[in-house]
């Protein structure tokens, strides 16, 4: 397949990360020969073959339903750049 | 002292020939001396170090003791440490402290080791040089010119220029094994599953998994027996009985099947790399194995679909990293968009950028199927042809990596050639397999190469008897830079 440079600012919106003109040149000529590779796979059928998602069949696990974890909010705060009554202070991003 | 085994020092340690304390001065010395030329660390913390030493003393004093207790142990800087600056090489993380302790350094909390320091990586562990660190690259001490192998390379530079005596490390596609075997290291990736990844910093989670490094086989079986075992807060733990890895060392090999895959030995390995692994080979027959040509037909396979599942997972789990919980946080923006696309486009570097950008598009609408889906697929194909092949051998040998390192900024340019550094130990993180990689002599440049051993499910204790089999015929593990002290 042939990508674009707006494919790749395409992608870059959606995993949000800001990319100039510039950079989307030059990440377009890596991802094409990253790609070129991937395509290897699309040569083999596996129309009878199972997903594998993980490397062990397993079953996911429950805990029992009770407290395990203590109050630990003031050790935590403790990294924070902006704490104030216990609450985490965040930049204002809402006019 | 530098060059001693886990064991020695803990016969030192419980005879009162040295305390914890000054045996951890003696590798805080040089590191202080060492550090600044290689950059294998990236946080030393000497008045925590010494602390810990203390208390190792004094467990030592009381008789509570334990083969790694008072023995300093370099910490790969993915795994969260409280009170220590944990940047998984990170600039996102530069600031984070960790306010608790991930399960492992609990685990080497509670035998009273010593985290000696935090261990330089390539950024949230994606790279095959250790060149993409927010910290500068970290230079293998056989020949500064040269690569140490990623994402684990700060560990294997710290163990092979005797900075430490053992380092934890992670392999997603091969980054225990490949540093190991370009600093001439041992280095072992447990089956998926044995050590809990809880606080350990997240790159793919079906593929990211915890193991030792150190001089030696048997150094490394002390670390498994610390480092495994059932963990209620990692969901994908494994509920097994816990083993003595060390249980197998002394047995003789017998008639040890040795799988060889035709796969490995084609085109694409350079000639003194092959020449290092069939001299091993030859030795291990000296001591009883027979082997067995074998084929792993869907290896050339291995990569494509790990740099479609790995980015895929990475995608997701560095979604976290948006500058509103913790981490770095661009300074100007105009709305919460904006806030987010700036710290992911300053926070994060090219590596990481281009993995998250592949990760997303491969999950994308309208290509998910014929990416993601098709690469769980063939997930399974790669992993049948290990059963297969353990029908038929015990263990599979190759090299560890196609060539010996590599110089610096040679591959940096190139993502492509970096990514078939991993071509032969992607396959195992896939699969879920065990592998290690053990010093088998040196190639190209004077360059160490490495023994690649891949085991069934759950057979480390008998990849380590052989590995020490093979240690006690030979001398590769001993050896240090020349130009250390005490080498």
């Amino acid at each position: 397949m042939t990508l674009s440079v707006d494919d790749v600012k395409c992608v870059a919106n959606l995993a949000r990360i800001e990319i100039s003109e510039e950079e989307s040149k030059q990440v377009l000529t890596q991802l094409s020969g990253i790609f070129s590779l991937i395509e290897q796979m699309q040569a083999v059928d596996t129309s009878h073959i199972e997903p594998m998602s993980h490397a062990q069949d397993m079953i996911q696990r429950l805990r029992e339903d009770v407290v395990i974890e203590s109050d630990q909010h003031v050790l935590f705060q403790s990294i924070a750049p902006q704490v104030e009554a216990g609450l985490y202070l965040v930049p204002k991003v809402i006019e | 002292m530098l060059n001693a085994s886990l064991k020695q020092l803990a016969a030192q340690l419980l005879e009162k020939k040295i305390s914890s304390v000054e045996l951890t001065e003696v590798f805080l010395k040089h590191i202080r001396s060492l550090n600044p030329e290689l950059n294998a660390f990236i946080t030393i913390n000497e008045e925590m170090s010494l602390a810990q030493a203390q208390v190792a003393d004094k467990m030592i004093a009381s008789g509570q003791t334990h083969p790694l207790t008072g023995i300093p142990v370099a910490q790969k800087d993915i795994f969260c440490a409280k009170g220590w600056l944990t940047t998984c090489g990170s600039k996102m993380l530069s600031n984070f402290i960790s306010p608790y302790d991930a399960t492992i350094i609990e685990r080497f909390n509670q035998v009273g080791a010593v985290n000696i320091g935090k261990t330089n990586m390539d950024e949230f562990a994606m790279g095959s040089s250790n060149e993409t660190s927010y910290y500068g690259p970290v230079k293998n001490p056989w020949d500064t010119l040269a690569v140490p192998g990623g994402s684990s390379g700060g560990s294997a530079c710290a163990v092979a220029a005797r900075m430490a005596p053992a380092a934890t490390a992670t392999d997603t596609g091969g980054s225990i094994r490949q540093p190991a075997a370009l600093c001439g290291i041992s280095g072992i990736k447990p089956t998926y599953g044995l050590v809990s990844r809880y606080g350990m910093i997240a790159f793919a989670s079906s593929l990211d998994q915890g193991g030792p490094m150190a001089k030696s086989a048997e150094d490394l079986a002390l670390l498994l027996n610390v480092m495994t075992g059932f963990d209620a807060r990692d969901s994908t733990s494994l509920q097994r009985e816990p083993e003595d890895y060390a249980r197998d060392l002394d047995k003789p090999l017998g008639q040890l099947r040795i799988g060889l895959p035709k796969e490995y030995f084609a085109k694409g390995m350079s000639a003194s790399v092959a020449s290092a692994v069939e001299a091993a080979i030859a030795e291990l027959r000296k001591l009883g194995a027979t082997t067995v040509e074998i084929s792993l037909p869907n290896t050339q396979l291995s990569i494509p679909v790990y740099y479609v599942l790995a980015p895929a997972e990475a995608s997701s789990n560095l979604s976290r990293f948006d500058g509103v919980r913790y981490g770095y946080r661009a300074s100007d923006y105009t709305d919460l968009e904006d806030m987010y696309k700036k710290t992911r486009a300053q926070g994060f570097g090219a590596e990481v950028k281009r993995r998250i950008l592949i990760g997303t598009y491969v999950l994308s609408h309208g290509y998910y199927d014929a990416y993601y889906l098709q690469a769980q697929k063939l997930r399974r194909l790669i992993a049948s042809d290990f059963t297969e092949a353990f029908k038929q051998c015990d263990v599979i040998m190759g090299p560890t990596s196609p060539a010996v390192a590599f110089n610096l900024g040679e591959k940096s340019g190139d993502p492509l050639q970096m990514y078939l550094s991993d071509i032969y130990t992607s396959a195992a993180n896939l699969a879920g397999l065990p592998a290690m990689s053990i010093p088998a002599g040196f190639g190209d440049k004077n360059r160490p190469v490495g023994l690649h051993i891949v085991g069934n499910y759950f057979r480390e204790a008998q990849m380590l008897n052989i590995a020490h089999q093979y240690q006690q015929v030979t001398d590769w593990h001993v050896r240090a830079p020349a130009r250390l002290p005490e080498a």
